[in-house]
Formats: structure tokens, C-alpha cells, sequence
């Protein structure tokens, strides 16, 4: 059990620069508060004294709340958590743009997977999550001539959605690279090239064919750097479009989070809207570590407003969507949409659901987990994977484990069903989470 | 890709519906680079006709090239008539046989030879030390000497090797110590793996030798990644992969080896067909005349050497990095040889092979013993250096593993080092975890310390 001063989060808006631990990267631009937001806190940070454990006779961790990003390590110390060392981005900005907070972006629209743009005035840029990926991605490659992306036809086509739209012409087809059909094995070239210095990106064409690059996944990416003694290293990408789409049958709907989430050695991250996607995509490629980055192949086109400055967001931090006191709604991806959709019914009925996007699949942020479930004593997790062994199944071990006292009732996961995607769209429909489920499903937890 | 072509088809469609020849070769001509498939002029083809002759009948330029037409029915022969022919330097008896090779030194050769013996004494002796259950496994390389040394001795240092399993004579060329190997297959505090890996799964950045890994084949395609990666910083190496004749029955070899032709990477692609994989012989493996046709498949140079004789090796090897790194093109190369010893000490091979056939390969086609015997026609060998040599190499790998058995084993906390660059929180809660239980019960964990 675990006993601890009140922790009260906020999100500070100033400038944090004179808090700045050394060796740690201005924050990021903050990300524009969701429509349904209460307004801005004021900024503040809290010294929390100690957390005990008294079961387990943990050492005692001291935490400084300073940030909305750190992690306590095994040795005590407060790190940045595992991007510690990207302390050389020195054009990002010391201010957290307090300049945004007025302005509401991005909104639900009634149609998942479709935001309408508001009428605020056209002086930032806005991008859908494709353009989101191709601006992190472009970034990378100018500012570091050893990032290069290999798959099928990314180069002169431009990637089959479109990602590395027109970095072949300006970086040349040895830096965008096309490859013959066969996932495992260039999957297993870009790991024999970040073993050698480049820092390639792998692109699916669908999450699903990295199923063929299982074995080197598993077996090669996740392990050399621990087999070899740390000799190696394999700072490689494994991005692609995966998901649930509109009909694109049972091969092509897959959900890879589920099966590749046991693999020690990577990293997995999901990206759910173009700020975190450029974010995401930008801290991967500068990440020593093997990250795989899952995108949505329904949520290319949702636009929002992209930050004009650099930003490097962290791989292992949950993002808070809505906060709120009832009830702690976990999602990432697509479902979050489905998730904020529920949320504005929910609020109409009186309900206030906080909504976090937890984004880091591997490993979990339980901290910002954590600090919900205290607060809100109540957990509804909302994924895409199937029912069996799907990132839910993971999560809700994990939550019950850590974080037992503090629940009220067992935690609800809604998940897909166990069943290949039908290719009929009414069937299709209604394998995945609705929100109308969720919006029940909370009812019924609250009650 | 389909519409990206559907779209050419449409501006280049003529008045008879005939593809402008010119503009197609211009678009799917292989050997241009990238850029080459851009929007060309029309321009006719100088050989080929205009549109309203129709061109010449007996040609068609397809994608992918132009082909002649012929009216006969003719099937190409599963099996050729004769089997590629195998270049060799040096008879049974160790006599060159061929003027066709590169003159190596004395200082070159002698190497090469205490090399091959030290690798076939340190191979026997951890054999015998995992039958006496000191190690838990070993693979040997007998019979593969001379792969592994002439193949090493023509590398540079700056080449990147790529091993399956059984090369770990490569390694001793580079300047692995005895005391390393027998670390590594001790798993203690002296192994730069840390004791994560197989013995015998050696890996070393210091001598560009990388870390195997007990699947097989997967390096094949690391190996193209890492030459392509090579050709992009435009260094003057290449890379060098190992697979047996199992291994080109994998998936990976077949896309390594199309991926290496298509991306012209400076890659070595050396097979070691040794007749067996575990128990199963070539022909179960496959059909072809082993793997040097299989080059022209897909595009890539290829020859066949025999594998037991140091100096063909040696000068393949020699040859194919020259080209691999000047022309910018993959090379293959397959070397006949016997794996005289078992598959690994998990293995007995007389259980499917006659061990007459395996005493016939060690007696008579021993790669060391012809080696020497060039040696000392050259006069660059004599028997006392031999015995002296023997001695040596027996007395230094017995000393060897006993150092390695007394060195403690890594501590506990490695488990969860290197598994990322820092550990993360669950990995630290799992330590934790573990060091408490090791803590609480000492008696149960007495060899181990964090």
C-alpha cells in the first residue's frame, strides 16, 4: 500500500526553464487543450515529501513534481526517463507556448476519425497526422544524415499512404530506400544497418505484414543489444498503419500491439493525433532503443494545429486528455475518439470522465496511471486489441497489481472480439468499440 | 506500383495501341539507377522500328528487358548435363595445381597455419570439455578450417563479418584470445557478452565480428543492411555473411540474396555447403545444383571453390571483395567441404551417416594437413615446428579453460542491463524484486552476488 501526500498535477504555462534539471530538453510545446478542457489551472508545482510502501519495503523515493514528465528510478534518482541523453535540441523553445491555451483545436466531430477546423486565424500551420509523420520525419533526416527509411514503395511512390511523400527526390533513393516484398528480410537489413551507424525507419505497409518480420523483430532487433553484451546497438523504427479500418478485411485489420508487446527490448508507442504523431515520430528516430511506432490507418487525415517550433515529445508519458474526477477512461489510438465522443455524451448526463490517451504501450506510464486511479477510484480501459491478450488485458494486470487498494470497483475493458475483422461494414461496425458502449459502460461503473 | 505504370501506359499508348519501345526500355531498363525512371522523351529505338512498322517480330521488349522470341518448345534442364566446376589451387597432397591464385607471403601463410591448428586443437579440446560437462555446449568447425582462416585472411580488419555459427576461426584470425573464447563459453565476468549468449555465440565490436545469434539465416539480410550502409557512407569495405547449406533454404536467403542484387550492395555472401544440416544431407535440402547457380537467379556473381583447400579460398575471398567493393555488387560464393565433426555437441552424426563416410573426409581431404603439406613443399614448415606449434596451441587452450572455469560468473544485476539503454521502471521494480528474494534466502542463491 502505498502512502503519500496529496499529488496535485497541473500544467504550467509559463516558462519552466529555471526549474530545468541540467542535461534535460526544454519541454514541448503544450499540447492545444481539448474543447470539453476546464480552463487552465494556474501554474504551480508541488513538493510531494515521500511515498512509502509499506508492503514491500521499497526504499523511500523522494519525488519532485517539476514537470508533467519524469520517472523515479530504481537507484532513486529522477530522471527524464530513457531520453535522457537528447539534450542537443537547442532550438526548442523555453516558453510552453502559453499563447495556445486560448486556442481550441482539435474537436470530436460526430463521425470518428473526421475533426472539423475551427476559425481561429490561419497564422499556424495545420496538418493531419500524414503530414504530422512527414514533417518528424523530414526534420530527422536534415538533422541527422544517418536517418534513412527503407519499405515498400516509399521512395519513388511516395509510401503507399503517402507518409514519405517527396523525400526521395530530395534526399535521394539511397536514404529513402525501396525494397522487394519481404518483411523479414528488410526488416532484418535496417537491423544489420543500425548495427553498423544508420538509424533507419522500417515501413509496413500495413502493421499486419510485420507479422512476416516477426522472427527478426523477436528474435534479432529486440535481443542483439543484450546478447552482444551492449556491444550493439540497434536504434531502429518500426513504424506502419495498422488497426481496424473502413473494410479493408480480416488481413489487413490487424492489431500488432497485442503480439509484439511481450518482446523484451523494444519499445512500443501509439500515436493518436498529428501533435503527438510528430512528437512520437521524432523520439523514436532519436531513441537508441528499438521503438515500434503504431499509427491508425483511419486517423491519417485528422488535422489539427502542428506547434511552428521543434518539439521532441517523451516515449514513455500517457497523455492527459481530459481531466476529470469520476471516472479514469484509458485509451490510445483510434479509440480515443470514439472515447471523447462518449465523453461529450457523458458530460451532457453529468459525468466527468477524465480520459487519458496512455500512448506509451511499452512500458506503461503508471505513474500518470496511477495518479488517476487515486483520484478517481474507478478504471475503464477502452482498446482496439482483441479481448485475449490484447494491450488491455496487459494494462488491467498491471493496474490490479499496483494499484489494488485504490479501486472501487473492478476494472472495465472494453475491447474488440475475438474475431477476425468481417469485411461487411455493419458487421465490421460493431466488432470494435462503440461509444455508446462506453457511455454504458461508465453508467453502469458509476452507478 | 500498378498505378504508377498504368499511368506511363496511358501517355505512351500509340496510334496502334503498341508501347513506344524507347520509353519503356527507358523506364524498366534494370541496371539504370533510380533516377532513370523518370518522364523521357519519345525517342524510337534505334534497333526497333517506329510504331508503324511494328519493329522486329523476333524481339519484345517487356518489362524487365528485351527478349528474343523463339518458335521451338523448349524447357530448360532441371539438372545440368555437368555440375558447376570447382575451382581448386592445391591437389590431395598439397600440390599447386593451378598458376590462377594470389601469392600470399610467408609471413601470411605461416599465420594462416597456426591459426587453422590452434582453431582445430581449441575446437577438440572444448568438445571434450562439454562431454566432461564443464561447458554446456559447444559447435566445432572440423573440417572447416580453411573456410574460416583463408576466408579471414583475405578481409580487412574495417570488413564487417556476419557469422552463422561455425566461424569462429574468423574471429581467432582478428585476435580473439584463447582466454576469450573459452570466457564466452564459460559465461563469466571476462565475456563482453556478459554471459547473455551460447557458447560459441561469440560477438565482438572491436573486430568488426558480430554477435551470432542461434537463428538461422537472419544475419543474411543484416549483412546486405550493413554493406548497403557501408556503400551510403562510401567506405572502402565490405561485408562478409556465413550460412550453411541449410541456411539457403530459408526465406532470408533468398530475399538477402535478391535484396543484395537489387540494392548492389558490397556484400560477400559465403556458403559453407558442407554436405548436412544436423541430419538432414543436400539431397533433402534441395534440388539445384547446390547454391553457386542460384547466383545467376537472381542476378549476382557467383563461383565455387573447394573448401578444403586454404589457398582457393583465400584467393575467392580476395577476389570477391575487390569486385564487391570497386564494382559496388554483391558476390557468392560457395565452398564444397564436409562437416566432419557432429552438428554440435547436441548432435551425433553416425545415428544417419556411416562413420566411414565421416573417417574417409578426416583422414584423407583434412584441410590443415594439405595446407601443410603446401607449406612445407614451399619450405616454410617443418616438422618441429609442428610438434612445437601442437604443444603450444594444447597447453595454451587447457590453460585457457582453467582460467575461465575460476573466474566468477557476471553478477545478477546483468539480467536486466543492455536489455534498453537505461533500464526502465519495470525493470528496476523486477531487480528489486529478485535482489530482495536473493537477500531473504542466501542459502538458495550462493554462487550468486548482484
Amino acid at each position: 500500500m502505498w502512502l503519500c501526500s496529496p499529488l496535485i498535477h497541473s500544467y504550467s504555462s509559463t516558462s519552466l526553464s529555471s526549474r530545468h534539471r541540467p542535461n534535460r530538453h526544454n519541454p514541448p510545446p503544450s499540447p492545444p487543450p481539448h474543447p470539453l478542457t476546464p480552463p487552465p489551472r494556474s501554474s504551480f508545482s508541488v513538493k510531494v515529501a515521500c511515498l512509502i510502501d509499506l508492503s514491500s519495503n521499497l526504499e523511500v523515493h523522494c519525488i519532485e513534481r517539476k514537470t508533467s514528465f519524469f520517472f523515479i528510478h530504481c537507484d532513486g534518482s529522477l530522471t527524464s526517463g530513457l531520453n535522457l541523453r537528447n539534450s542537443r535540441s537547442a532550438r526548442l523553445s523555453t516558453n510552453a507556448v502559453a499563447t495556445k491555451q486560448d486556442n481550441v483545436t482539435a474537436s470530436t466531430a460526430s463521425k470518428p476519425g473526421v475533426t472539423n477546423v475551427d476559425e481561429t486565424p490561419p497564422s499556424k500551420p495545420i496538418g493531419n497526422i500524414l503530414e504530422a509523420l512527414r514533417e518528424g520525419l523530414e526534420e530527422e533526416m536534415e538533422r541527422d544524415p544517418r536517418v534513412c527509411v527503407m519499405g515498400e514503395d516509399v521512395g519513388h511512390y511516395g509510401g503507399s499512404y503517402k507518409v514519405t511523400k517527396g523525400l526521395a527526390t530530395k534526399y535521394g533513393d539511397l536514404r529513402v530506400l525501396d525494397t522487394p516484398i519481404a518483411e523479414n528480410s528488410f526488416t532484418g537489413m535496417a537491423i544489420g544497418a543500425a548495427m553498423t551507424g544508420l538509424r533507419p525507419i522500417v515501413e509496413g505497409m500495413n502493421m499486419g505484414f510485420l507479422l512476416l518480420a516477426f522472427n527478426q523483430i523477436s528474435n534479432n532487433c529486440g535481443m542483439l543489444h543484450y546478447t552482444s553484451g551492449g556491444q550493439f546497438k540497434i536504434p531502429i523504427v518500426i513504424r506502419g498503419p495498422g488497426g481496424v479500418g473502413r473494410q479493408l478485411g480480416a488481413e489487413h485489420s490487424q492489431r500488432l500491439e497485442s503480439y509484439f508487446q511481450s518482446i523484451p527490448g523494444i519499445q512500443m508507442v501509439a500515436c493518436s493525433t498529428p501533435y503527438n504523431a510528430k512528437g512520437l515520430m521524432k523520439a523514436a528516430i532519436r531513441s537508441d532503443n528499438p521503438v515500434i511506432l503504431f499509427e491508425h490507418v483511419l486517423l491519417y487525415n485528422l488535422k489539427e494545429r502542428i506547434p511552428d517550433e521543434e518539439y521532441v515529445l517523451n516515449l514513455e508519458e500517457a497523455e492527459m486528455v481530459r481531466p476529470g474526477e469520476h471516472v479514469t477512461i484509458l485509451t490510445y489510438s483510434r479509440m480515443r475518439y470514439h472515447v471523447m465522443q462518449a465523453a461529450k455524451t457523458l458530460v451532457n448526463k453529468g459525468y466527468d470522465p477524465e480520459v487519458i490517451d496512455i500512448r506509451s504501450l511499452k512500458p506503461f506510464d503508471l505513474y500518470t496511471i496511477g495518479n488517476s486511479v487515486k483520484k478517481t477510484h474507478r478504471v475503464v480501459i477502452v482498446e482496439e486489441c482483441m479481448r485475449t491478450g490484447g494491450i488491455g488485458a496487459s494494462l488491467t494486470a498491471s493496474i490490479n497489481e499496483n494499484f489494488h487498494d485504490y479501486l472501487d470497483a473492478p476494472i472495465v475493458c472494453l475491447s474488440s472480439q475475438d474475431v477476425p475483422t468481417p469485411y461487411a461494414g455493419t458487421l465490421e461496425e460493431w466488432t470494435v468499440v462503440q461509444p455508446a458502449q462506453i457511455v454504458a459502460a461508465v453508467e453502469q461503473l458509476c452507478r | 506500383m500498378a498505378l504508377h505504370f498504368s499511368k506511363y501506359l496511358k501517355q505512351k499508348m500509340g496510334y496502334l495501341g503498341m508501347i513506344n519501345l524507347r520509353s519503356w526500355s527507358c523506364c524498366f531498363y534494370q541496371k539504370q539507377p533510380y533516377l532513370s525512371r523518370r518522364f523521357e522523351s519519345f525517342k524510337a529505338d534505334k534497333q526497333l522500328g517506329s510504331l508503324h512498322n511494328g519493329g522486329d517480330p523476333q524481339v519484345m521488349n517487356f518489362p524487365g528487358g528485351i527478349v528474343k522470341f523463339t518458335p521451338e518448345l523448349k524447357f530448360l534442364s532441371d539438372t545440368p548435363e555437368e555440375r558447376i566446376h570447382c575451382y581448386r589451387v592445391l591437389d590431395d597432397s598439397g600440390q599447386p595445381v593451378s598458376s590462377n591464385f594470389v601469392q600470399i607471403d610467408k609471413d601470411i601463410a605461416v599465420k594462416m597455419y597456426k591459426d587453422m591448428v590452434t582453431l582445430q586443437t581449441m575446437d577438440t579440446i572444448f568438445y571434450d570439455a562439454q562431454r566432461q560437462g564443464r561447458i554446456s555446449f559447444y559447435v566445432t568447425a572440423i573440417g572447416e578450417e580453411a573456410i574460416n582462416i583463408g576466408s579471414a585472411a583475405a578481409l580487412g580488419m574495417d570488413d564487417l563479418v556476419f557469422p552463422q555459427y561455425r566461424e569462429a576461426g574468423v574471429l581467432l584470425w582478428r585476435g580473439f584470445t584463447l582466454q576469450d573464447f573459452a570466457n564466452q563459453c564459460f559465461g563469466n565476468k571476462g565475456d563482453n557478452g556478459k554471459g547473455r549468449q551460447m557458447p560459441a555465440h561469440y560477438g565482438s565490436n572491436k573486430h568488426n565480428y558480430i554477435t551470432i545469434a542461434s537463428t538461422v539465416a537472419t544475419q543474411i539480410p543484416h549483412a546486405v543492411g550493413a554493406a548497403y550502409s557501408l556503400k551510403m557512407d562510401g567506405r572502402e569495405a565490405c561485408t562478409i555473411t556465413y550460412f550453411g547449406d541449410g541456411g539457403t533454404s530459408t526465406g532470408d536467403f533468398h530475399a538477402g540474396l535478391n535484396f543484395a542484387a537489387v540494392m548492389e550492395a558490397p556484400v560477400i555472401l559465403f556458403c559453407r555447403n558442407n554436405g548436412w544440416a544436423i541430419s538432414t544431407p543436400v539431397s533433402d535440402q534441395f534440388r539445384s545444383d547446390g547454391i553457386v547457380v542460384r547466383g545467376q537467379a537472381y542476378g549476382v556473381r557467383s563461383i565455387r571453390v573447394d573448401g578444403n583447400d586454404a589457398l582457393a579460398v583465400f584467393t575467392a575471398v580476395h577476389v570477391a571483395r575487390k569486385m564487391a567493393i570497386s564494382e559496388c555488387r554483391p558476390v557468392l560464393i560457395e565452398a564444397l567441404t564436409y562437416r566432419a565433426g557432429h552438428h554440435s555437441t547436441s548432435d551425433d552424426s553416425s545415428k544417419y551417416r556411416p562413420i566411414e563416410e565421416i573417417e574417409w573426409w578426416r583422414a584423407t581431404q583434412d584441410p590443415v594437413a594439405r595446407f601443410r603439406k603446401w607449406l612445407e613443399g614451399q619450405g616454410w614448415w617443418t616438422t618441429p615446428s609442428e610438434i612445437e606449434l601442437r604443444d603450444h596451441a594444447r597447453r595454451e587452450v587447457l590453460h585457457a579453460i582453467q582460467v575461465a572455469e575460476t573466474v566468477e560468473k557476471p553478477s545478477l544485476k546483468e539480467i536486466f542491463t543492455d536489455v534498453y539503454d537505461v533500464p526502465p521502471s519495470n525493470l528496476c521494480d523486477q531487480e528489486k524484486s529478485l535482489r530482495k528474494t536473493v537477500e531473504r534466502h542466501p542459502q538458495d542463491y550462493p554462487h550468486f552476488l548482484f
